[in-house]
């Protein structure tokens, strides 16, 4: 009994700093609807700054020894807070107008800006946290020891959330600030600076993230790997309570830190899987989450132009790139053949990412599920059924294609964030059943082995069966937009409420579309398996999704060769500024330069330079 | 700041060319270029410590007229901790720089993946830190060997230790992963055999790098275990450390960390730093053979800090290249690389080290022992050095766990 009850309190205490930080992810996503990947890097800094204060500060004799310790938890939040504000102001302000969700590119910048300037200022050394003063030690609980700072990280949880209630309730601010989640043209119109609403909002929750990470110090410490750990629990817990609810960030947080702690006890090979599990379930449930409020059916906002076939000087644009991708192989060397292949196999799976985010209208946060699905089907069926490459290839294409099935039936009912999240919550289920399946996929240690046949193993073959493929498929996925169905697709997206008037089930058609999109996915990765002879489940992470959605909104999601634009970009910058040292620094800053200076992307700014151009011209 | 400034200097001239020119005339034919590749972004504070090791070894053998007659060059690149990253960098290295061969890998499934381009590749491959045990056994090659004592030779030191323990109710705490799963696996398997009636009450196995402490500790206790095996590492083993102190897990349980006593894992614990663990380790400042004692103060000298287990792993890679080469004569020919480094003897800071032939892992072994404070410092007490020979299974285990050539 006393083991059940511990384990209770220790599941509470675990969801202490999931709440402080999910609260402020939601509170940002409320306010400004703005996802903001960068908030497990507030967590982080939290943790570092309040560490450097604590060394820093002084101690005093006497009763008020604890002091400089609270006082440097405080300072850290506030710290924090004011980093936050100086991102937003800087980063994101000039991009609201962006299109929705653009925002996200912007964050991935500011990641790995912050992780090499934490390796840069911290060392690359783990820190252990300080102990809390006063609160070091254990009290017993039912025969069962509790560590002390666990209880006070249980009262933290309560409190905060009572005083952000008491904060919204109360006070002008947050009145503006509720009303602002729920309608937020309303409040502009209503006459109230929304600029000003924004940072306050912004510092607000970036405090309440570097609170988090302060306060977990004396459970662990400060280390380079806490941003990229909390950025997916964070997610979980937010749209788990949905999205913009603190009080359902408060729920989902117990939720998840009390199974958990049972988890661990009853099944403990399940660490890996449990929370994607738990997100899964609730969000097939309830599709906005446990508090959360639904999206407008027919939400208006998606102010794309309508994508037109390419025009004369576009056309010849493409063609001469596919004569000197033609011509490649007699003039330059071999390595420039291996980098090729990366970037049209990275644009095929762009593309294929793109056809469901543009025309479909359905970001996806997990589309690597399809490109590693793909690869691992066409990699199992040369490691256990000794199939040639020319059959491993179509496998891939299949098995991506029925993952795609299975996921896209649950997932295609839900809406924007939450349509995302949950692909998200079904690519890391299939990352780990590859992951811990070791009989059959090799677990992390993968299967090796796998190289192109014969016939292709040549590099400059395997570069122009790629090339081929790769042209193939996005040419496909482009004449796909143009046919009644693609029209369709865009239809729904555009106007649920009048596609399903004229007859057209859109739940039904962006099933196909994801279906589409999954095996095109299959087909870059089974060509990336057998570029490098070996496949490991990184290929169905979630950094591997996160590439695919800098390529196509760096591309421009708005434009049809924004993908593999984009695809080009971005692996050629990464190639080429990870020789340097800091050089996701430099990244990172380049990506934010490239938000800034092209809110359409660059595909996007290049057509509207084109179309300007043309417009004066006539 | 020395260390971040060394680290900047090195890599931003990516290539190392460290040759004095002229110091010795008969070095005139081309430097032999070696390929390494590492996660100096994702691992940095293990990586760190090896490429330091790897510069001083370069340093050494370029300032007594290189190799075979030849002098080395290090072409030094990130991988990420991508395998797919790391087989493009490998490609690049290979048509591009040329090098001789390829060197480092820090994660275990980028050391599978260069050894599996090796072999396709042809050229030859040397993996520094990788642990995997498939590395060398089942997914091992013709092309690839490993320098580190692996995983089944680490989990076997600390199972002997074990087995005299008289400890009968053994618990587990393992990462979630591959390395995590052969820890314990080669644990169980070498300690059943030597003590057949122990038993395993409790197996944990949280995600790497997002240990829920608290919860574990809890779970392990209620299994009432007289031992616990621990192969968490960074900050899932300070968490672990900290709940279980606070918790009282470790009060008259005798516990093993895999790997425990190595500076990477336990000097960022500082007075935290559990004490009277069963360790495999590095205890750098206790070593005082002449070999040993040469290389630290070189170390310590050239870098103004204090060597780690990383460092001497990639100190070593570098003597093995070299004494390969010497072997060799200067020749770079893959297969005449290959038939030379098989039983190829060669000295280190902790004793003559060979690579086997039969499986291509080499000798080179850990340091068994206890964690200690010593003046606020965790370190090793009681410690003797496990040569890594004792630890591995008969050559007929070996031969029905690794391919056929």
């Amino acid at each position: 009994m006393g083991l059940f009850v511990v384990q209770f309190l220790t599941g509470l205490s675990g969801a202490a700093s999931l709440f402080l930080v999910a609260s402020g992810l939601t509170l940002i996503f409320g306010v400004t609807r703005i996802v903001n990947f960068a908030h497990g890097s507030f967590y982080m800094l939290g943790a570092y700054l309040a560490l450097s204060l604590i060394e820093a500060l002084p101690v005093p004799r006497g009763t008020w020894g604890g002091a400089p310790f609270w006082a440097a938890m405080a300072a850290a939040a506030l710290g924090v807070g004011l980093i936050g504000v100086l991102v937003e102001t800087i980063v994101l302000k000039p991009i609201y107008k962006a299109p929705e969700l653009f925002q996200l590119l912007a964050t991935f910048g500011v990641i790995l800006v912050v992780q090499d300037a934490a390796l840069w200022t911290w060392g690359a050394e783990d820190r252990l946290g300080p102990r809390a003063p006063g609160l070091r030690g254990s009290i017993e609980v039912m025969g069962q020891r509790m560590p002390v700072y666990d209880l006070l990280l249980i009262a933290v949880c309560p409190v905060v959330l009572a005083g952000l209630l008491l904060l919204f309730r109360t006070t002008r601010w947050g009145i503006l600030v509720r009303a602002a989640t729920a309608d937020r043209q309303m409040v502009a119109a209503l006459g109230v600076d929304q600029r000003w609403l924004f940072t306050s909002v912004f510092f607000l929750g970036s405090c309440l993230a570097g609170l988090g990470g302060a306060l977990q110090l004396p459970k662990g410490g400060a280390d380079l790997a806490m941003d990229f750990g909390i950025v997916a629990d964070m997610f979980v817990v937010t749209v788990i309570g949905g999205m913009g609810s603190i009080v359902g960030a408060f729920l989902a947080a117990l939720l998840i830190g009390e199974l958990r702690a049972f988890g661990v006890l009853f099944f403990p090979e399940s660490t890996l899987i449990l929370t994607f599990l738990i997100m899964a379930v609730v969000l097939v449930l309830r599709p906005q989450g446990l508090l959360g409020r639904a999206e407008p059916a027919d939400a208006p906002g998606h102010d794309a132009e309508p994508v037109r076939p390419a025009d004369r000087t576009w056309r010849i644009a493409v063609s001469v790139l596919l004569a000197a991708l033609l011509a490649l192989p007699m003039i330059a060397d071999p390595f420039v053949l291996v980098l090729a292949i990366d970037v049209l196999v990275m644009a095929l799976f762009a593309a294929s990412l793109h056809a469901i985010m543009g025309p479909g209208g359905m970001v996806s946060f997990g589309h690597a599920a399809f490109f590693g699905g793909g690869a691992y089907a066409a990699a199992l069926a040369v490691v256990h059924l000794g199939a040639p490459m020319t059959a491993a290839l179509p496998a891939g294409v299949v098995g991506a294609a029925l993952l795609a099935a299975v996921i896209g039936f649950f997932c295609v009912r839900l809406r924007g964030v939450y349509f995302a999240m949950l692909t998200l919550a079904f690519a890391q289920i299939a990352w780990s059943i590859v992951f811990q399946w070791t009989e059959v996929t090799g677990g992390d240690d993968g299967l090796l082995g796998i190289w192109p046949a014969a016939w292709a193993a040549d590099r400059t073959r395997y570069y122009y069966l790629t090339l081929a493929l790769v042209t193939a498929g996005i040419a496909f996925l482009r004449f796909a937009v143009f046919t009644p169905f693609g029209r369709g697709l865009r239809a729904g997206r555009d106007s649920p409420v009048r596609a399903e008037a004229i007859g057209i089930d859109v739940a039904r058609r962006q099933w196909a579309a994801f279906v589409l999109a999954g095996a095109v996915a299959g087909l870059a990765g089974g060509l990336y398996v057998f570029a490098k002879g070996s496949v490991f489940p990184d290929e169905m992470a979630i950094p591997r999704s996160f590439d695919g959605l800098m390529m196509v909104l760096l591309g421009g999601v708005n434009t049809l060769s924004g993908p593999w634009v984009g695809a080009g970009v971005f692996t050629s910058l990464q190639d080429w500024l990870s020789r340097m040292p800091f050089w996701r620094l430099t990244l990172g800053c380049s990506i934010i330069a490239l938000v800034i200076l092209f809110p359409q992307g660059i595909a996007g700014f290049v057509r509207q330079r084109a179309h300007r151009h043309r417009d004066r011209g006539s | 700041m020395t260390r971040r400034r060394t680290a900047l200097a090195l890599a931003l001239g990516t290539t190392l060319g460290l040759a004095i020119a002229g110091a010795n005339p008969s070095a005139a034919a081309d430097p032999v270029r070696i390929g390494d590749i590492n996660s100096y972004t994702r691992m940095a504070a293990f990586t760190e410590p090896y490429r330091m090791g790897m510069e001083l070894a370069l340093a050494e053998i370029n300032e007594a007229g290189g190799a075979g007659g030849r002098m080395l060059e290090l072409v030094s690149r990130d991988d990420a901790g991508e395998p797919g990253e790391a087989v493009k960098i490998a490609e690049e290295m290979i048509t591009r720089d040329r090098v001789a061969l390829l060197s480092g890998g820090f994660f275990s499934n980028v050391g599978l993946a260069l050894a599996s381009l090796a072999e396709q590749r042809g050229v030859l491959y040397l993996a520094g830190e990788p642990l995997a045990d498939s590395l060398v056994w089942e997914d091992g090659n013709r092309h690839t060997f490993r320098l580190r004592p692996s995983t089944w030779m680490q989990a076997a030191m600390l199972a002997r230790e074990a087995a005299a323990s008289g400890a009968r109710r053994w618990a587990t705490i393992a990462p979630n992963y591959a390395y995590g799963k052969d820890a314990v696996a080669a644990f169980k398997a070498v300690l059943s055999e030597l003590q057949p009636e122990v038993e395993f009450v409790a197996e944990q196995w949280p995600a790497l790098f997002k240990i829920d402490a608290g919860a574990e500790v809890q779970a392990l206790a209620a299994a009432r275990p007289d031992a616990i095996y621990n192969v968490t590492f960074g900050t899932d083993m300070a968490k672990f450390a900290r709940e279980g102190e606070d918790r009282g897990l470790f009060e008259d349980r005798l516990v093993l960390g895999l790997l425990g006593g190595e500076p990477e894992y336990i000097e960022p614990l500082g007075e935290d730093a559990p004490i009277d663990w069963l360790v495999t380790g590095y205890p750098w400042s206790k070593i005082d053979t002449a070999a040993h004692a040469a290389f630290r103060d070189a170390y310590i000298e050239k870098f103004d800090d204090h060597p780690r287990a990383g460092s001497l792993v990639g100190y070593n890679v570098i003597k093995a290249i070299g004494a390969l080469l010497e072997k060799t004569g200067g020749d770079t020919a893959t297969d005449g690389m290959i038939e030379a480094m098989e039983d190829l003897t060669f000295e280190t800071p902790v004793g003559p080290v060979t690579f086997r032939a039969i499986d291509h892992q080499s000798t080179m072994g850990a340091y068994v022992g206890y964690t200690a404070l010593e003046e606020g410092r965790p370190t090793m007490r009681d410690w003797y050095y496990a040569d890594g020979a004792d630890y591995l299974p008969d050559d007929e285990a070996v031969r029905a766990r690794r391919p056929a050539e």
